[in-house]
């Protein structure tokens, strides 16, 4: 076995237990620490995958700034206790198998029977240099600069829309 | 690149598969949005691995833009979920049917 099988085996047990435990606890407390575990081992996915800023982006952006938001408003509201999944009304718990089911059977028929469009190399260099820091900044910068600065107005209005949603009283 | 390609996807499919069932049965508003999360990053997690299994940079970028709408989406979210708790003092989705007719 390679050292990166033994990663994946790793991070991907990690990253799917996590994220069953997230859909499981009643606490929401326990469901966001578990969802940080499972953003942490998601970056390490992407670190085996050679994507290292992306890795690190994911780190500071979704387990740092999200989460820490998503505690915030668990600490300002009072958690409810909730049902389990198996006191649940019979319909919904058919409906939910139904939707789950056919979904995931689309996914894995496209994984395995769909034909693939471009060529899948895996040539590692080309890899490597694809997820490097200079290669992004230069794509970013260049093709894609007008949906970045979309991208911070879009910030913006988000960060004032907040405020205004959350403010005590509407004058 | 030892990994078939096919290993990460059907862990992407999984944790997308996971994030349904969390936002059809979960009731308390904050965790569905934690579900939503939870299947934004497996859609990021096949975006990757295209673009390092094709050598192209991108599906990294499109990462980079997700990861901007999902700080938005968040921040919106949830300071609705605070607007509504402060007028139904409660974030349960059942009891939250105001738009119903």
């Amino acid at each position: 076995m390679s050292l990166e099988l033994i990663l994946f085996i790793v991070f991907g047990t990690i990253c799917a237990t996590t994220a069953v435990m997230v859909i499981t606890r009643i606490n929401p407390v326990i469901s966001a620490l578990f969802l940080v575990v499972n953003f942490a081992s998601l970056a390490g996915l992407y670190l085996i995958l050679n994507a290292q800023f992306i890795a690190i982006a994911q780190i500071i952006v979704y387990a740092g700034a999200i989460m820490v938001f998503f505690l915030f408003v668990i600490m300002l509201l009072n958690p409810e206790s909730e049902k389990k999944f198996f006191k649940h009304k019979p319909y919904v718990k058919i409906f939910t198998v139904v939707i789950v089911a056919l979904v995931f059977i689309q996914i894995i028929y496209m994984i395995f029977l769909a034909q693939p469009s471009g060529e899948i190399t895996r040539e590692v260099s080309k890899s490597v240099n694809a997820g490097t820091v200079e290669q992004i900044g230069k794509e970013l910068f260049t093709n894609y600069v007008l949906p970045f600065e979309a991208v911070g107005y879009l910030l913006l209005a988000a960060t004032i829309g907040a405020l205004v949603l959350a403010k005590k009283k509407f004058e | 690149m030892s990994i078939p390609i096919e290993f990460y996807l059907i862990l992407s499919a999984f944790m997308f598969s996971v994030g349904i069932i969390g936002v059809l049965t979960r009731r308390n508003a904050i965790v569905v949005f934690m579900c939503v999360e939870l299947m934004l990053n497996s859609a990021n997690l096949t975006l990757i691995t295209f673009s390092s299994y094709l050598g192209d940079t991108v599906g990294q970028l499109f990462v980079f833009f997700v990861m901007a709408v999902a700080a938005a989406e968040a921040a919106v979210g949830l300071a609705i979920i605070i607007a509504i708790y402060r007028n139904k003092l409660t974030i349960n989705i059942d009891e939250i049917n105001i738009l119903k007719w």
